[in-house]
């Protein structure tokens, strides 16, 4: 099979490589247009297994324990990956990184000035079931700040990191939180084109999947690309 | 035409401040990597060489927050990507450890897989600063016969060829750095 059964990037739904607003797109992308191959063979994604990870690995609030609880807001996070022809995608690893309640990134060459939690990391990692679903228990993160423009304020947000089945199949993106106010300050959010592709990174909240007593739900679908179905090859 | 039901998720930078999820056993946070720069997982008999490079502004800038995915074929031109193998396939490093704002694979040198393909590496580049992650692929500057033979690479302009070779730079050693804008621009794929 070749790499041309897979949709290609749906560039109306996806950022402009340049996008002024954010002003570090100006170098750090090509001038040239990306180029089409044909007779491309299709490239593997590399595969993950559950018995590679902790249990603890998907749960935020647990896996940088020292002593004490980390502070802020317990929420789950959970959904479910499919293509775009709406079939689930199983055994597909999904990686998270986030900033803590405070707003603050552990990442040593941040600078913002709001208090570390010796309790919390920020990272999370799980692979999806067998009907594509996943779920993260973490701590909403807070917005943050950055030099992109005066008062400039990522609204709050997880990073997503997520691989198909096939190495063309790759997304990185981040989720945001309903009702936020910064949505419309933030040229990361507005660099997608269409509306109702930036509403679709905004997760919901579900009282449904909320879990009495312990933690707010939300709740975030993920749509990967899709491969053209083919007959049984020889 | 294909008919499609759902549409895809957008893409968003990796920002950052990816490196203690993504790359933390490399920038040494405490989290467990499942991929790392070196995809020598048991000693083989095989070429084993080191993958260095930078990624490279359009200002000529090397930069120290991009993040690197490599995929490739085995010694024997076989895509290995099961992660309890001999060899895993894949591999993936930050360029914010290392002084030079390198990157530092340590692999076994694919073998040409067949169907008129060159031995090569492919590659997935992210950064602050692209909102959409780029797709490239890396040729080897001794395998000259077959380069001249690979598929892909004739689908490529003669004058841009040459960016997507990487030089031997030793005995094992190659070097590949990846212009993201200017004279010297890598060729990106729409794959």
């Amino acid at each position: 099979m070749t790499n041309n059964a897979w949709n290609k990037r749906d560039w109306y739904n996806h950022p402009n490589l340049i996008y002024p607003d954010y002003k570090s797109t100006v170098f750090r992308n090509p001038k040239n247009s990306l180029i089409k191959l044909e007779n491309l063979p299709e490239i593997p994604s590399p595969s993950f297994e559950k018995t590679s990870m902790r249990s603890i690995d998907s749960d935020l609030t647990l896996n940088a324990k020292k002593n004490y609880d980390p502070i802020g807001e317990r929420i789950i996070v959970l959904g479910k990956v499919k293509d775009e022809f709406g079939r689930p995608v199983p055994d597909c690893l999904i990686e998270i990184w986030q900033a803590n309640s405070a707003g603050r990134y552990v990442h040593r060459e941040e600078i913002h000035d709001a208090p570390l939690d010796p309790n919390f990391l920020g990272a999370g990692m799980t692979l999806t079931d067998k009907n594509g679903d996943y779920k993260f228990t973490t701590i909403k993160p807070g917005s943050y700040p950055w030099d992109n423009h005066h008062n400039a304020w990522r609204p709050a947000h997880i990073h997503f990191s997520i691989f198909g089945r096939a190495f063309v199949d790759r997304l990185v993106t981040q989720m945001y939180f309903e009702g936020d106010p910064l949505f419309k300050y933030d040229p990361i959010f507005n660099s997608i084109p269409d509306k109702k592709a930036k509403d679709r990174l905004i997760a919901k909240f579900s009282i449904d999947q909320t879990i009495p007593e312990f933690a707010h739900a939300y709740i975030f679908n993920i749509v990967l690309r899709g491969r053209e179905a083919t007959p049984m090859e020889a | 035409m294909k008919k499609n039901s759902f549409l895809q998720t957008s893409s968003q930078t990796v920002g950052p401040f990816f490196a203690y999820g993504l790359t933390a056993e490399q920038y040494q946070y405490d989290f467990p990597s499942l991929v790392t720069g070196s995809l020598i997982k048991t000693e083989m008999n095989e070429e084993r060489i080191s993958i260095k490079g930078r990624v490279i502004d359009g200002k000529g800038v090397p930069l120290n927050d991009a993040m690197i995915e490599i995929l490739q074929a085995d010694p024997q031109g076989l895509y290995r990507t099961d992660p309890n193998g001999d060899f895993f396939g894949f591999g993936r490093m930050g360029t914010g450890t290392e002084k030079t704002n390198t990157f530092n694979f340590e692999t076994y040198k694919p073998g040409k897989i067949n169907k008129g393909l060159a031995p090569h590496i492919n590659i997935i580049v992210f950064a602050r600063g692209m909102l959409n992650h780029l797709f490239t692929r890396m040729y080897f500057s001794d395998e000259k016969e077959e380069n001249d033979k690979d598929l892909i690479l004739n689908q490529i302009g003669a004058s841009l060829r040459s960016r997507l070779i990487a030089n031997k730079v030793g005995d094992g050693d190659y070097h590949f750095d990846i212009f993201l804008q200017g004279e010297k621009e890598t060729v990106f794929f729409d794959i």
